[in-house]
């Protein structure tokens, strides 16, 4: 095997200095029932360089990628440019191969990007503070949902039925083992029905802009938390948040999302990266890695550190603040470098023309019929169709086209909406060819 | 660490000019808007670094030169199973027809995909010797946390839920696994090693005796932290079983025994793997982590959505599923890595899938008894993957703690080893060389190490001062503590700026 490097002398050589015969005697503690033969699983066989690559390449050929198709389908996984530079940046073997940063003295390069990473967030949230990066947006949710749980000492959150329906998929597992209520808060025509008063919410949940692409009204939000006494939590698109107010501005206490827009492959959803962003009063109470800025013990030199670690896993055991143990920091170096390859005018100027593409298909669509049943909204919108979505959508994808996502599966009501994203990577051709198809398809 | 000739780390915020931007972003050609009439409020600030492209790949790149990877050198933190990644992976999983996947395109779309996750079910269940694996969960923590929800799902099922509470685990345990059982909602009862570093029989006979049928679960690692097999594991799986609990494995330690021997086979109902230990998808400074878990058949109905398996010969997502304990991710789970571990398994194959733990227990027990006249072993037993040895002799006699040598490590150019886990051995020194380290870098490793300890007799100072490289000295972790500071603040003119530093502080 290539990837182990010992010759038969070495072998020889490492036995005699361990004393022992041969390699199995190093396993006599193995009952012998218990050890397999060599070569015994029913697995395939080994394939050699060029023909795995091949293998791979002829599994990955039969998947539509969308390379083959037109994207108009976002609903949390984004197809955004991916700038070269992040791909260079992140295959580095000295970001890609190295652990978690034990040892800061060997690790200042990830512990500056990860600092640099907190900040950035923290700024395009609004928020005073970051984490180091949850596993993903959904989980990120749920965990700050669940943290709310603690800071209140309360058993019940309240979720907007406009946060994505994965996301509280994931939220009502989580609170299912944790023994927390958890209540869903109706939308209409795309946006949250305002909160009714309950002295028992530990938290109210919006997403920002929400699973139908429409803007939240966050300062009612906001006001509904401060009369109950609950946190509040926002899921947010990072994107957005070059245009749009940010939730912190808002006064969210707690800010989540998932980072895969900025620089991360869409990948089928995973790796993705979390993001968590609170109020600075919260630090000691948010789950996962933080970065801390240092300086060294016999001098003067700064240095970073994984800092406040008394709240984890590995040292209050049951008592931690949750069981994440790991973060997901080669994404969010992804982030890192996406955010300042693009930097302030950048991400504005990524964000400023998915609001223009997402108006200008808006008023093409109106010009065959098709009406937008959400406005205010960022770069994702819902349409009503005269006919079954999963059906228009089988007959565009046919033509090319990923249409979008039919909402039919996730919400009650006639299996016809049908919710379409643009981002800055759609261009006024592939709109205008999405919008004659669907005339055709249509008639 | 070795020493570089990269300039001072300044902070990307401190190379920005207002106007730069580093990409050559796409052009919009739809009609412009009117962003306020449309979004409401927009924003105005906007601290963003603002830098060229050729500013910012220096600014990587030199950082990089400040960090230590297995690309660097040898990286033997122990329980993190620092191998190769193999170049091939990193190829397959960047193919557009993986990476460019849309998670909500119709599942007809992606027959490729749904082949790469169940090969990897599939050979994963040979190996470890289960009836089925999810590979929905995001890190070996979550997995974890998935296991026990299945274990409690399946007590709910059974009218036992409320009567069940209590999660057994031992003191040599991996922090995650309380931190997981209290996240299903149980209390947690620790059992203790023996002298041997076995789990404590007689202890575990009095503990079930007593409050046997208010057991959910034993969370066992095996082979345990100590780096060793755990000889009664049969037993012990049969114990827990007749007083009406589950066991799962903690299966950090897999590398142990790929190919060589399954968990499945020993008696345990569940367990987490590590794709990126045991099967090389990279850990990327500490994530994405990979998780995927193993079960018996009758966890099956409880399995998180969606369930990857074949009908009628076809590889179908399955949704309806009415017993799930739901969802634990996004979608489903760490894709990309599931091609690289696809592709690393195919690598092995059938053939050569056991010289994963023939070498990786090679190399440990060569490290262990190489160091044995300087570094004692915690036990005097063969090791499994990572061998455990202990500094204690060094504290009492000279003040050097582990630390202090790991520390000194960096100076002769390795990562150091882990220390003081698991927390019952004093002065703890655990080293993972895994399999693809070759047996001149094991010997430059220890001689490096036997060269410390010798210095630890003679100059204790060289060890408390250590690491003494250009870039930075030893840290002040408690500093970082004391005055918490998390983020780059702009300007400290910045009255609202100035105000929130203090506060973090």
């Amino acid at each position: 095997m290539p990837y182990i490097p010992h010759t038969e002398a070495d072998v020889a050589e490492m036995l005699a200095v361990i004393g022992v015969s041969s390699i199995d005697d190093l396993f006599c503690e193995i009952p012998a029932n218990l050890q397999l033969q060599p070569g015994s699983l029913d697995i395939p066989k080994a394939l050699d360089e060029p023909k795995l690559y091949a293998h791979l390449l002829e599994i990955a050929s039969k998947n539509v990628d969308l390379s083959k198709v037109t994207c108009f389908l976002g609903a949390g996984i984004y197809d955004r440019y991916i700038p070269a530079s992040v791909g260079a940046v992140i295959s580095r073997g000295e970001f890609l191969t190295a652990y978690t940063p034990y040892q800061p003295e060997a690790s200042q390069g990830y512990l500056q990007a990860i600092y640099e990473f907190q900040t950035m967030v923290a700024e395009l949230y609004g928020c005073d503070i970051a984490n180091a990066s949850m596993y993903d947006g959904a989980t990120s949710m749920a965990e700050a949902a669940i943290m709310s749980t603690s800071l209140n000492k309360r058993q019940k959150v309240v979720v907007s039925a406009g946060v994505h329906p994965h996301y509280r998929q994931v939220l009502d597992t989580y609170c299912w083992s944790m023994d927390i209520e958890v209540q869903t808060a109706p939308s209409t025509k795309g946006v949250t029905v305002p909160f009714v008063d309950d002295k028992e919410a530990a938290c109210y949940i919006v997403q920002y802009p929400n699973f139908f692409g429409s803007i939240e009204d966050l300062a009612a939000v906001r006001e509904a938390c401060d009369k109950n006494g609950s946190t509040m939590i926002v899921v947010t698109d990072p994107v957005a948040c070059a245009l749009l107010k940010p939730p912190g501005h808002f006064g969210a206490d707690i800010v989540v999302g998932e980072g895969q827009p900025m620089g991360v492959p869409m990948g089928l959803g995973g790796p993705g990266v979390g993001l968590f962003a609170c109020k600075k009063e919260l630090i000691r109470f948010i789950p996962g890695r933080i970065v801390g800025k240092t300086k060294e013990v016999h001098g003067d030199k700064p240095g970073y550190v994984m800092t406040l670690r008394t709240r984890e896993q590995d040292i209050r055991r049951e008592k931690a603040t949750s069981n994440i143990c790991t973060n997901e920091a080669l994404m969010a170096l992804a982030n890192t470098v996406y955010m300042i390859a693009l930097g302030k005018n950048g991400m504005r100027s990524v964000a400023e023309s998915s609001v223009r593409n997402a108006q200008y298909m808006i008023s093409e669509l109106e010009k065959i019929g098709i009406g937008a049943m959400t406005n205010k909204v960022f770069c994702e919108f819902v349409v009503g169709l005269p006919k079954d979505a999963e059906w228009v959508c089988s007959a565009m994808l046919s033509k090319g086209i990923l249409a979008g996502l039919p909402l039919g599966k996730y919400y009650d009501g006639p299996p016809n909406t049908l919710l379409i994203c643009t981002t800055e990577l759609r261009t006024k051709d592939q709109i205008d060819t999405y919008v004659s198809a669907l005339k055709e398809v249509l008639a | 660490m070795r020493q570089t000739t990269v300039p001072e780390p300044k902070l990307i915020f401190e190379k920005s000019r207002a106007g730069r931007v580093g990409c050559n972003l796409p052009k919009c050609d739809t009609p412009s808007v009117d962003l306020g009439k449309i979004l409401g409020e927009t924003r105005e600030d906007l601290h963003l670094p603002e830098v060229g492209e050729l500013d910012m790949l220096r600014h990587f790149t030199n950082l990089s030169h400040i960090n230590y990877g297995i690309e660097t050198g040898f990286y033997p933190l122990g329980s993190c199973t620092m191998k190769y990644n193999p170049k091939i992976n990193e190829m397959t999983a960047r193919m557009t027809g993986f990476a460019n996947l849309h998670p909500l395109q119709p599942v007809e779309t992606i027959p490729g995909a749904l082949e790469i996750l169940h090969g990897v079910q599939s050979i994963l269940c040979q190996v470890t010797g289960f009836d089925y694996i999810t590979l929905q969960p995001l890190a070996g923590a979550h997995g974890e946390m998935t296991c026990l929800m299945l274990v409690r799902a399946y007590f709910e099922s059974r009218g036992e839920g409320q009567k069940r509470k209590i999660v057994l685990v031992p003191d040599s345990a991996h922090g995650t696994n309380p931190a997981s059982a209290a996240r299903c909602g149980y209390d947690v009862k620790s059992i203790p090693t023996d002298a041997e570093g076995n789990t404590n029989l007689a202890v575990l006979t009095q503990v079930l005796e007593e409050i046997g049928d208010q057991v959910a679960a034993l969370m066992l690692t095996n082979p345990s932290t100590l780096g060793l097999f755990e000889p009664n594991i049969e037993k012990i799986c049969k114990m827990i079983h007749d007083a009406g609990g589950q066991v799962f494995c903690d299966g950090a330690n897999m590398n142990a025994m790929v190919g060589t021997t399954r968990p499945g086979d020993h008696g345990f109902d569940c367990m987490h793997l590590n794709l990126h230990k045991t099967f090389s998808t990279p850990h990327g400074g500490g994530g994405p982590g990979c998780g995927a878990i193993g079960l018996q058949k009758h966890l099956e109905p409880f399995l998180p959505k969606p369930v990857i398996r074949t009908e009628n010969g076809k590889i179908i997502a399955d949704e309806d599923r009415p017993k799930s304990i739901g969802r634990v991710a996004g979608f489903y789970g760490q894709f990309l890595m599931e091609v690289r571990a696809y592709t690393y398994l195919m690598a092995y194959g059938k053939e050569n899938m056991h010289r994963i733990s023939k070498f990786a227990v090679l190399n440990a027990n060569y490290v262990r008894a190489r160091l044995k006249d300087v570094l004692p072993p915690a036990h005097d037993r063969p090791c499994m993957h990572e061998c455990i040895l202990t500094a204690e002799k060094y504290k009492k006699e000279k003040g050097v703690r582990a630390l202090d040598i790991s520390k000194r490590l960096i100076d002769y150019g390795f990562h150091p080893a882990t220390n003081y886990f698991p927390l019952i051995v004093p002065e703890c020194f655990m080293i993972e060389p895994t399999e693809t380290e070759n047996k001149e870098t094991l010997d430059e490793f220890c001689d490096a190490l036997i060269a410390i300890c010798h210095e630890a007799e003679t100059e204790p100072e060289l060890l408390h001062n250590a690491p003494s490289t250009k870039i930075v000295g030893r840290l002040d972790e408690t500093l970082a503590v004391k005055q918490l500071d998390v983020r780059w603040i702009p300007g400290a003119e910045n009255k609202e700026y100035t105000r929130l530093r203090q506060a973090i502080q």
